[in-house]
């Protein structure tokens, strides 16, 4: 089967991804600001720039749901056991004796399955974890109905060790862009766009006929 | 004026230095010493020479929607009735009545005349005649010298006849000329006598021809002179408001606002709003925000800016409308008690009080306030203060009611006493987190029954303390003046009290920080019971944090650790 160069993250998943990385980023600094982690910045801007990254990832994110939901890309979020085991085998064993990654990319399904199951679980549960405690937290004022709210210091809480969970995330998202080839290997196709994929004849004749400027030439 | 002045007694101050070590035991108090050294001692015991408008009078705004004062459709002077001759101020009363003849009834249905308040929610009884505070402590049979603040002539006793209209002091509140003074209804012991001297005497037509609407001078003659002495008692109010700086008070500035009190502390009929024995915590948003260009008669910060005073253009202007509900405009608005180089008591011991020097009392500078001014730190008629400026309020939770340890209160005098018992918690919908200057003082007590006493201080007999400094006559007087049951034997008590901190308002630029409340160790550090962002946190909550990513880096470097050395080892 042809391997080819194929446009597997077009530009609105590359521009979502990368705002998302970085209001995340800043979502993480600002909010460990306000837990009080350091005083670097004043909990005046911490703050402001909080909300604005918060309010900002979530129109974001309502763009990035209708494109999921409108272009059928959250297929490839759907969690499988097929060839889960070789994945989970590979990065537990078979890295430190050098063997190749099992998985190869798919046209129809960019993600590895253990890739997969962490996007889906980072999407289904931490995201709205974050998303719902920290909307509370924002709007405290409009529920709180008068009276200091015992339920505040839970959300925080609740907020705070969900933004933990998010930070290892991440450390483990980098960390594994090392795994299974080089750094930049991984890293390009989520600035190209481009990336190597095994084709099966039908689908290059496809991409072929239907959407060549996807199919890198060589 | 004041008597001889000599120089500091070197051994004598030090002996008093040692004592006071001994008595106070605590940073604070060592450095008051230290301050003390360079004191002077002045012999005598004259009191109140610093009590006074200070600079020209003030014009101010007196009519917020015209923004300037309200133009009077009489001028005064030309009126026949104010020609004279007068030669006291009840003629002058009698002149002013004839016109404004309701003007007397409403009068002497107000605290400024009957000295006295029933609180309609503690329904305790409250006012000047009855209080006992924790300064000079009580007015109550020391009217002599204390009613020099009443709105009245010749309050010389408890029994006082307050149908009397003539006797209303019109002038104080209405003159302009800056001229006007009061003294002291009686003169008290002889060795207080100095106190009339030096003073010109009173142009009573033309200070009857000057009235007008009440400015700054005339309310703070009396109100920022509380507890006998510029800023004493209330920390937020002192001479400096006379001509405010803007950065003291953005409203009472001429380079401000130029408000006149009465802007706020809006009246009708002789009765203001504003009162600190049953205060308004939370204005409610129905009573907020009234029609424009009318008055509301409460003297609350949102009855001009509304319940939502930031704007709510931005993110910044809506979070700080969310701390409406639960934060008094004044924590972050008045960001440090008294401000502008006049100083605030914060500690008064009268056990100290009574020492003699050549057989005399006499008073010992040891404070220069920012002004440059110095400040009694010790006087033989009322004992040893500390004094504070520039400093942070505490902070309470206050829902407006205050409940007052009065003459009949029994308490328990191994812990300190609180004079005025501020209510409120996180958890009352009414209460909102509010600044106070606490002042604290040791005061005398009846050991017997636990009750604070009435002092027999002013007169001209052997009891009063202020000129025999005998503790135990003049307990014995004025609780037996007063008809009080008295066990005979007194002690010194811890008592506290409460002082709102309204007025000085800062510019919005000199607002406090978020920082200085959201943190650790921030100004609401012991204020318990409620989450406060970037001061609370569950304290399992680092360590769960902790142990995932530091885990999870653990887990990454080794992974990638053993990588790296596999992959050597290979090649």
């Amino acid at each position: 089967m042809p391997i080819r160069k194929v446009r597997i993250f077009n530009g609105f998943e590359r521009f979502w991804h990368w705002t998302q990385a970085l209001l995340i980023f800043i979502l993480l600094f600002t909010g460990f600001r306000v837990h009080g982690f350091y005083r670097l910045i004043s909990f005046d801007q911490a703050v402001y720039f909080h909300v604005v990254a918060a309010l900002s990832l979530i129109v974001l994110w309502i763009f990035a749901i209708f494109w999921h939901l409108t272009t059928g890309t959250w297929r490839h979020y759907l969690p499988t056991t097929q060839g889960l085991w070789p994945v989970v085998r590979f990065y537990a064993w078979g890295i430190f004796k050098g063997e190749q990654h099992p998985y190869r990319k798919h046209f129809w399904r960019k993600h590895n399955p253990l890739q997969a199951a962490s996007y889906l679980g980072l999407k289904l549960f931490l995201f709205p974890v974050i998303w719902f405690s920290g909307l509370a937290y924002l709007s405290y004022n409009l529920w709180q109905n008068g009276v200091s709210h015992p339920a505040l210091g839970w959300i925080a809480t609740i907020h705070v060790a969900a933004a933990f969970a998010i930070l290892a995330f991440v450390i483990i998202h980098l960390y594994l862009l090392t795994t299974g080839g080089s750094f930049v290997h991984h890293l390009a196709p989520m600035i190209t766009g481009y990336d190597d994929v095994e084709l099966t004849e039908a689908e290059l004749a496809y991409l072929e006929q239907d959407e060549p400027q996807r199919l890198k030439r060589r | 004026m004041a008597g001889i002045r000599k120089g500091t007694r070197r051994g004598r101050s030090w002996l008093a230095l040692l004592l006071i070590m001994v008595a106070f035991p605590c940073g604070a108090e060592t450095q008051a010493v230290a301050e003390r050294e360079g004191g002077r001692v002045k012999l005598g015991i004259s009191e109140y020479t610093d009590i006074g408008v200070k600079g020209p009078v003030d014009n101010p705004v007196t009519a917020l929607d015209k923004d300037k004062s309200r133009k009077s459709t009489a001028d005064h002077s030309k009126f026949k009735e104010l020609q004279g001759p007068f030669n006291s101020g009840p003629e002058v009363t009698r002149a002013c009545l004839k016109c404004h003849n309701k003007a007397g009834d409403q009068f002497i249905h107000n605290k400024h005349w009957t000295w006295s308040y029933r609180n309609p929610v503690t329904g305790q009884q409250l006012g000047k005649d009855y209080l006992i505070n924790n300064f000079c402590t009580n007015a109550r049979g020391n009217e002599g010298m204390c009613a020099q603040c009443h709105a009245g002539f010749n309050r010389t006793s408890p029994d006082y006849d307050l149908s009397r209209q003539e006797n209303i002091d019109c002038l104080v509140c209405h003159e302009s000329t800056g001229t006007y003074y009061k003294l002291p209804p009686t003169r008290g012991n002889k060795a207080c006598a100095i106190l009339f001297e030096g003073k010109p005497p009173i142009d009573w037509v033309k200070v009857a021809q000057s009235v007008r609407l009440p400015a700054r001078a005339n309310c703070g003659s009396c109100h920022f002179f509380g507890g006998g002495g510029d800023n004493v008692k209330h920390g937020d109010l002192s001479s400096v408001l006379f001509h405010p700086p803007r950065e003291v008070d953005v409203h009472m500035s001429e380079q401000g606002g130029n408000f006149a009190c009465i802007i706020c502390h809006v009246g009708e009929g002789h009765q203001w709003a504003g009162s600190r024995y049953n205060m308004i915590a939370r204005d409610e948003k129905e009573h907020a925000l009234p029609e424009p260009g009318m008055e509301r008669q409460t003297a609350t910060c949102e009855s001009c800016h509304g319940d939502k005073p930031h704007p709510r253009t931005s993110i910044r202007g809506f979070k700080l409308n969310d701390h409406v509900d639960r934060v008094a405009c004044e924590s972050c608005h008045v960001p440090y008690t008294a401000r502008g180089g006049v100083a605030t008591k914060v500690f008064w011991d009268w056990r100290t009080a009574g020492r003699l020097k050549n057989g005399v009392g006499y008073q010992e500078e040891g404070y220069i306030q920012g002004n440059g001014e110095a400040r009694d730190t010790y006087k033989s008629i009322k004992g040893s203060f500390k004094y504070d400026e520039n400093f942070p309020p505490v902070y309470r939770w206050f829902n407006g009611v205050v409940t007052y340890t009065t003459i009949d209160t029994v308490f328990d005098p191994t812990k300190p006493v609180e004079i005025n018992h501020i209510e409120g918690s996180p958890s009352d919908p009414d209460s909102r987190i509010w600044p106070f200057k606490k002042m604290r003082t040791m005061q005398p007590y009846d050991r017997g029954r636990n009750t604070l006493v009435y002092m027999h201080l002013w007169g001209d007999d052997k009891d009063a303390f202020w000129g025999n400094f005998n503790f135990s006559r003049a307990i014995a007087h004025g609780m037996k003046e007063n008809g009080i049951p008295y066990s005979g034997e007194y002690g010194f008590v811890e008592t506290w009290s409460w002082w709102p901190q309204n007025h000085m308002v800062a510019p919005k630029e000199k607002a406090l920080d978020c920082d200085q409340c959201h943190s650790k160790k921030g100004r609401l550090a012991s204020l318990t019971g409620f989450y406060l962002p970037g001061r609370d946190s569950a304290p399992w909550l680092d360590w769960f944090g902790l142990f995932l990513v530091g885990g999870t880096l653990a887990g990454v470097g080794g992974h990638g650790a053993l990588r790296l050395l596999l992959r050597r080892r290979k090649s």
